[in-house]
């Protein structure tokens, strides 16, 4: 069984904070964490390398420091990390981005063999697209199963699995060929804590490095230039005013609110 | 080689291909999604200013019935496919056929509801067609220069707002999630041109099978389907108090949630959190019920139209984010108010 | 992964102390492994702070080289505050402006970091969010530490514990009781941004000159004393009051740190800043009465772990590192007879007591004591002096000979002859 992560390193979102004068986010301060729903991935591959043996690699595209969070997944129990980091991915959308990590993936496919099981997380907490997974499932034209929320059966004979998707109205189970494309929901599993000889060998595990020089690159995708989609600005939203405190009696206060609330009521039947 | 925002007569020509504004008709069933109809607005507004068409497109098993309510809400063409193996939604099918059509029709401007379904659908199709895709859009508009669609959304859990131009792939495709934009039918609807298409996709040349289909009032729920979210946190006291959570939400058409604490307490599921790691929500109503508003429950809900929060402690941070600060006992003011409500019970609701 | 995990020596706690001794023993051959409960070496450890470089000879040389450190003190202020006012003595001297620098102004998350690398390149194995709980004992040994992972039991020849203030480990041998209100302070801390340009001008340096400013008296009630260290491109604020005063006189540490700032001889000094970061700490403040028992078989307890601050010269961290390192030589001799046992380690013992660090602590032994029960000290003794400074620099057209009156009056009514010698002596004797 071999199983790929896709993870990133996001910035802590709940952390940042708005500079309403300039417009502008401050991001000092705010540390950098494995992306959470990521932590999830990782934990699912890893609970399936202990179930049927194998090792479970991953991977990011980022600047030097994602190998921080490489190293947070290497700790809980991935076998291998590869950093995809190269200038020409600089500005890279989604479009772009999903490219390169279908090349990098292609390329640790090479080092280390097939992959069974695809995972990422079901968003980023950064720019919440949801779009990366899919891309690189649909590159790679496998079936993609996305709000994943249980692993119900994998049998790598047989090349098939059969598992449980959160859609709009409650669940469905499905049955998919591997290799197959995963993104997931944090309610797969539970974060366990590593036994301490998972964090010693990841302490002595090295990080390795995926380039242009290593990997097959169609530099006519990558980047900027070649990304489909632009910031044309970025602003912060208008500051939510705190709004009208309601006073007078509990009498007046239940009339006061449910006047509001009538527009809500629901159609009587 | 031109500079990476100038554009060559090349590229131009190329572009003045793809024309009218197309909108995906999402459906369960047979029954369309609200979302859909929400877009069909927006897109009859952007194109009348560029002076172009609104395309609806739907896929499924049986979906010509909902061409009528498409030109109700503005769509001058429905186009559509109906096949034995789109009767379920599945990724690989719906991403080929919708694939196809995209490239036969070639519109300029994609829109395509945010749903759990949306949002699988929409990065496999921008990704074949290689073309860019902002998702969770929470703002169209065209620029009056280029005549490119600009598409404004929520970064960082909402905390950065960003304006995105896709100026030279087509078509310029974004998700927008229900309830962003209202549904408003058309003055004068027309009957619109119906345009049938077929695929060659066989049941057997599709690797993904769906086993069983729950439909759950309880377990996973998305919250972000809902209008009205009643929602309570650790001021609730315990679990039994959450009967009143949950039948004023009903009152009002919407559902339960609860914050972090709550779920940590287990007076809630953790499928219904709303928060930075639970759910983000951005409902029309939002009522907060003894939550005191720590910064990871407000990032889930604070860009919600009208945000209503009942709190002892007047200084909790939760009343800085909301429309009406109801300084009470949760606990003690709901039940007042469900009986209140109850008693006003009358005129339907706008839907 | 059913093999035992075996090291020549466990370190507890990725602190100065602990990574100093890891970078002694690594670079000597030994297998050591240090234990972090943060999730990086430095993300819970806070400073004021000043770092001395003379500890560091013999653990990295050249210092500071490549290592982080703001500025480089070169005037030190001593304020002794009271109600609107100050009365102050500074010492700036150009011989500190001289490399190497005696001490620079730093932080701690980043200071720690880099020590830490040191160590790792030396070829100390450091692993981060995992907590050592408890030793694991052998016949009255401890022979390794167990964690709070599955598979969490290390194994060691001997352990060098330093985990800090709110030491587990020592608690958990028994090496030392319960933290006494009176044997630590609360620090609260505010790194205040500044312009580079502003903090030089308001403090009358240029480059990358420092200056440190120590503040205490009886603005503040109970036994506190505050700081203000100039960075690069900010100001750290803190404030520390022993934890017994703080219960008693029921003190919020937030409003200790909003009163500094409003004191007219601090406000001034940081009027324009933005507040970048707000930390908190426990300080051991109880000297060398409250330290635990140093050495016992197969353990050796350093730095914070250990009580060992001198709070009279501002000094920790030095303390923390050459304890670190005289725990590391002390096994490194120790191991050449395969001897772990608490006699074997008495050179750890013997090293301090023979160092600066024993010794200094022991001169002002009787200190901490002395300013709990003697109030006057700190609450009236400023006062009196800031008053008096005022009567005398006042010029009001009273006579000279007048105005000492009224001081030696107020001196007396406020303290009383009989004290005032009594506290003298006192002084001088727990001082000198």
């Amino acid at each position: 069984m071999h199983a790929l992560v896709f993870i990133k390193q996001v910035p802590d979102a709940s952390q940042v904070r708005v500079n309403y004068e300039t417009g502008t986010l401050i991001r000092e301060g705010v540390p950098a964490i494995l992306n959470p729903f990521e932590a999830h991935a990782v934990e699912e591959a890893v609970r399936l390398r202990e179930e049927y043996g194998g090792k479970v690699s991953v991977i990011t595209m980022g600047p030097p420091q994602a190998t921080e969070a490489l190293k947070e997944c290497l700790s809980r129990g991935a076998d291998n990390a590869y950093l995809l980091s190269d200038r020409v991915f600089a500005g890279s959308d989604t479009l772009a981005t999903s490219y390169a990590l279908y090349e990098g993936a292609k390329k640790i496919i090479e080092l280390e063999g097939e992959v069974d099981l695809f995972f990422a997380g079901k968003q980023a907490i950064d720019g919440d697209t949801a779009q990366t997974g899919p891309g690189i499932a649909t590159r790679f034209d496998m079936p993609l199963v996305t709000y994943l929320m249980k692993l119900d059966e994998v049998n790598i004979d047989k090349k098939e699995a059969v598992a449980t998707r959160l859609t709009e109205f409650g669940q469905e189970t499905l049955k998919v060929p591997l290799p197959a494309f995963f993104t997931v929901e944090e309610t797969l599993n539970e974060l366990s804590h590593a036994p301490l000889p998972w964090l010693i060998k990841a302490a002595q595990t090295e990080i390795k490095m995926l380039t242009g020089e290593n990997v097959n690159l169609d530099r006519e995708q990558c980047g900027l230039r070649h990304s489909p989609t632009k910031v044309k600005k970025a602003f912060t939203p208008e500051k939510r005013q705190r709004g009208e405190t309601l006073t007078g009696s509990v009498e007046e206060l239940t009339q006061k609110t449910s006047d509001i609330l009538v527009p809500f009521l629901k159609k009587e039947k | 080689m031109a500079k990476v925002n100038e554009i060559t007569e090349e590229e131009k020509e190329a572009l003045s291909q793809y024309k009218n504004i197309w909108v995906f008709v999402e459906q369960t069933g047979g029954v369309a999604h609200s979302v859909s109809f929400e877009l069909l607005t927006k897109a009859r507004e952007l194109a009348n200013k560029l002076g172009c068409q609104v395309g609806a497109v739907s896929i499924g098993k049986s979906v010509s019935h909902l061409a009528e309510e498409a030109f109700k809400y503005g769509a001058d063409k429905f186009y559509y496919i109906e096949e034995e193996v789109f009767k379920d939604y599945r990724t690989e099918p719906f991403r080929d056929a919708l694939t196809k059509l995209v490239l036969k029709y070639k519109p300029e401007i994609f829109l395509i509801g945010a749903t759990t379904q949306g949002r699988d659908l929409s990065g496999t199709v921008a990704t074949e067609l290689r073309t860019g895709l902002t998702a969770d859009t929470t703002k169209q508009e065209i620029d009056p220069e280029t005549g490119n669609l600009m598409m404004t959304r929520p970064t960082f859990g909402g905390s950065l707002m960003a304006t995105i131009i896709c100026p030279k792939n087509r078509p310029q495709m974004s998700t927008v999630r229900p309830g962003v934009f209202k549904a408003i039918p058309v003055e004068q609807p027309k009957a619109g041109e119906m345009i049938k298409e077929k695929t060659n996709i066989t049941e057997d040349q599709i690797v993904k099978k769906i086993l069983k289909k729950v439909v759950s009032s309880e377990g996973n729920i998305n919250l972000g389907f809902y209008d009205v979210i009643v929602s309570g946190g650790k001021g609730m006291g315990n679990k039994e108090n959450f009967h009143m959570i949950k039948e004023l939400a009903d009152l009002l058409g919407g559902t339960w949630a609860g914050s972090r604490k709550a779920v940590e307490l287990g007076y809630v599921p953790q499928s219904r959190q709303v928060g930075q790691t639970g759910q983000t929500v951005h409902s029309k109503l939002y009522i907060a019920c003894g939550i005191s508003g720590a910064i990871q429950h407000l990032v889930g809900m604070q860009t919600s139209d009208i945000i209503i929060s009942i709190n002892t402690d007047g200084e909790a941070p939760i009343f800085d984010v909301s429309t009406y600060c109801i300084v009470e006992d949760a606990i003690k003011f709901i039940p007042k108010l469900i009986a209140e409500l109850k008693e006003k019970n009358l005129t339907p609701v706008k839907k | 992964m059913s093999s035992k995990l075996e090291y020549d020596v466990i370190v507890v706690g990725a602190g100065p102390a602990g990574l100093s001794a890891a970078i002694v023993l690594a670079k000597a051959g030994v297998k050591v492994i240090v234990l972090e409960r943060g999730k990086f070496p430095g993300s819970k450890n806070v400073m004021g702070g000043v770092f001395y470089s003379d500890c560091m000879k013999g653990i990295v040389d050249e210092f500071p080289g490549k290592a982080p450190v703001e500025r480089h003190v070169i005037e030190q202020r001593m304020w002794i505050l009271d109600d609107g006012s100050s009365v102050g003595f500074n010492h700036r001297n150009e011989l500190f402006n001289k490399k190497p620098y005696n001490c620079h102004t730093v932080f701690r998350a980043k200071l720690d970091r880099w020590l830490a690398a040191e160590a790792e390149k030396a070829g100390a194995l450091i692993i981060n969010n995992t907590v050592v709980r408890a030793p694991l004992m052998e016949n009255g040994k401890v022979i390794g530490v167990k964690t709070d992972r599955p598979d969490g039991d290390v194994f060691a020849n001997c352990v060098i514990a330093t985990d800090g203030v709110n030491s587990l480990f020592a608690k958990a041998m028994g090496l030392r009781k319960k933290i006494k209100q009176d044997a630590v302070a609360i620090a609260v801390k505010e790194v205040i941004g500044l312009d580079e340009e502003v903090i030089n001008n308001r403090f009358n340096i240029t480059g990358e000159e420092g200056v440190t400013i120590e503040m205490t008296g009886s603005y503040f009630s109970g036994e506190t004393m505050a700081f203000l260290y100039t960075n690069k491109k900010s100001v750290s604020l803190g404030v520390g009051m022993v934890l017994k005063d703080v219960i008693e006189n029921k003190i919020n540490p937030n409003d200790l740190i909003e009163k500094l700032k409003k004191h007219p001889s601090v406000a001034p000094l940081i009027a324009g800043g933005e507040t970048k970061e707000f930390l908190a700490h426990l300080i051991p403040e109880g000297g060398y009465k409250e330290m635990p028992k140093l050495v016992g078989n197969g353990v050796m307890i350093a730095g914070d772990a250990a009580m060992m601050v001198d709070a009279i010269h501002r000094e920790g961290s030095n303390l923390a590192i050459t304890s670190g390192k005289f725990a590391a030589e002390a096994y490194i001799e120790a191991a050449k007879n395969g001897d772990f046992s608490e006699k074997a380690l008495l050179p750890y013992v013997k090293k301090l007591q023979d160092s600066f660090v024993l010794k200094d602590l022991k001169k002002y032994k009787g200190v901490p004591e002395l300013l709990q029960t003697n109030k006057r000290l700190l609450l009236k003794y400023p006062k009196l002096l800031n008053q008096a400074a005022f009567e005398m620099l006042n010029v009001d057209g009273v006579p000279v000979k007048d105005k000492e009156k009224l001081i030696w009056k107020t001196v007396k009514k406020e303290i009383g002859i009989g004290n005032l010698v009594k506290d003298l002596f006192k002084l001088w004797r727990n001082m000198a």
